[in-house]
């Protein structure tokens, strides 16, 4: 994770307001703990494959969705 | 002594997108009381296929990569759905986003008009499944008994449809077994799965001696007080049913007819009455 001094970039995660330092998609996944897991993203509402997280650089205002596997009918 | 007659392997029938399915259920796995209730149901199920979603995950959560394990345990096929989707553009980025977390293009796709009814919003669905399709989803679509909507969702690449029953999580069973007979007659060879509504075993051995091709349910089944036995119940209905259409049901009669044989009853003779 990056060290350096930022200023937190206004994003919207999982429909909550969130600041983050992170400056790509698979920065903020690895932020959230989530890296080991089988989790699929959105930005914006358009699909961000995995191969892609690492230069989908994120900008103020972004919606980004982490979803994971879950029960359904 | 009589060779004993080879018993009908009506489980090993159903073939959707070219694969040979186990069962001719397929059934949901949401709402049970604990993910052990869950893996003994869909085991007793017999089912080859269960339904999965996609939900947002939490900070430091584990609560998708524990389902999956649980799903993958099972040994079954995974088909994930786009349950809450109400525009085509959800529909179609969910449908990517599952591709890829649980490594099939399997699709069941549902774009909603409406909470309340939860109906198909058919005109987003006819879109979606165009869209799809083209991108190499093999697309199950829930849909209405809508002959129209059937067969602009088979123009659009569809090789399956799943026409509710009732709206999701009624339990009422066929609300209009009219018309899903004539969907089933229009399309003899399109695999028809009755998705949706099923409340009881009997429903879904009437969708199956109507000749539908299977069922697909969960809350009849996690929601009963004991989902593993319902899940037996529900195995052994579509199989009946199943037998019971490849066997081929009797012609319903306006008048009675005795089936004991009227030639030599007794008392015939006798004047009856006062």
């Amino acid at each position: 994770m990056s060290v350096e001094t930022k200023s937190p970039v206004d994003i919207v995660v999982n429909g909550e307001p969130h600041g983050t330092t992170a400056a790509t998609l698979a920065e903020l996944v690895h932020e959230r703990g989530l890296t080991e897991q089988r989790v699929a993203t959105a930005r914006n509402g358009d699909f961000v494959p995995e191969r892609e997280r690492a230069t989908t650089e994120l900008r103020p205002g972004d919606r980004i969705e982490i979803l994971s596997p879950r029960h359904g009918g | 002594m009589n060779a004993p007659e080879p018993a009908i392997d009506t489980r090993s029938a159903l073939t959707l997108y070219g694969e040979a399915l186990p069962s001719r259920m397929l059934i949901g796995t949401a709402q049970y009381p604990s993910p052990h209730v869950l893996a003994e149901a869909v085991r007793a199920s017999g089912a080859g296929i269960v339904t999965v979603s996609l939900r947002r995950e939490q900070a430091r959560g584990r609560t998708g990569e524990r389902f999956l394990e649980l799903i993958e345990a099972l040994g079954v096929r995974v088909l994930p759905n786009t349950a809450g989707c109400h525009t085509v553009k959800e529909a179609i980025t969910t449908a990517q986003m599952a591709r890829e977390v649980f490594g099939t293009d399997w699709l069941k796709l549902e774009v909603i008009a409406n909470d309340d009814t939860l109906q198909p919003e058919v005109f987003g669905l006819v879109e979606a499944a165009k869209a799809l399709a083209a991108d190499g989803f093999k697309v199950l679509p829930y849909t209405t008994e809508d002959l129209s909507v059937a067969d602009k969702l088979l123009a659009a690449g569809c090789k399956v449809l799943m026409p509710w029953g009732a709206p999701i999580g009624t339990g009422r069973g066929l609300a209009n077994p009219y018309a899903l007979k004539s969907l089933r007659a229009y399309y003899p060879d399109v695999p028809l799965i009755i998705d949706a509504g099923i409340g009881a075993p009997s429903h879904a051995a009437q969708a199956m001696e109507m000749g539908f091709d299977g069922v697909l349910l969960n809350t009849a089944v996690a929601k009963a007080g004991e989902p593993v036995r319902m899940a037996q119940a529900f195995a052994q209905a579509v199989d009946a049913g199943r037998i019971a259409f490849e066997a081929g049901l009797m012609g319903v009669r306006d008048m009675a007819q005795p089936s004991t044989p009227v030639a030599g009853t007794p008392f015939f003779d006798l004047k009856r009455g006062p």
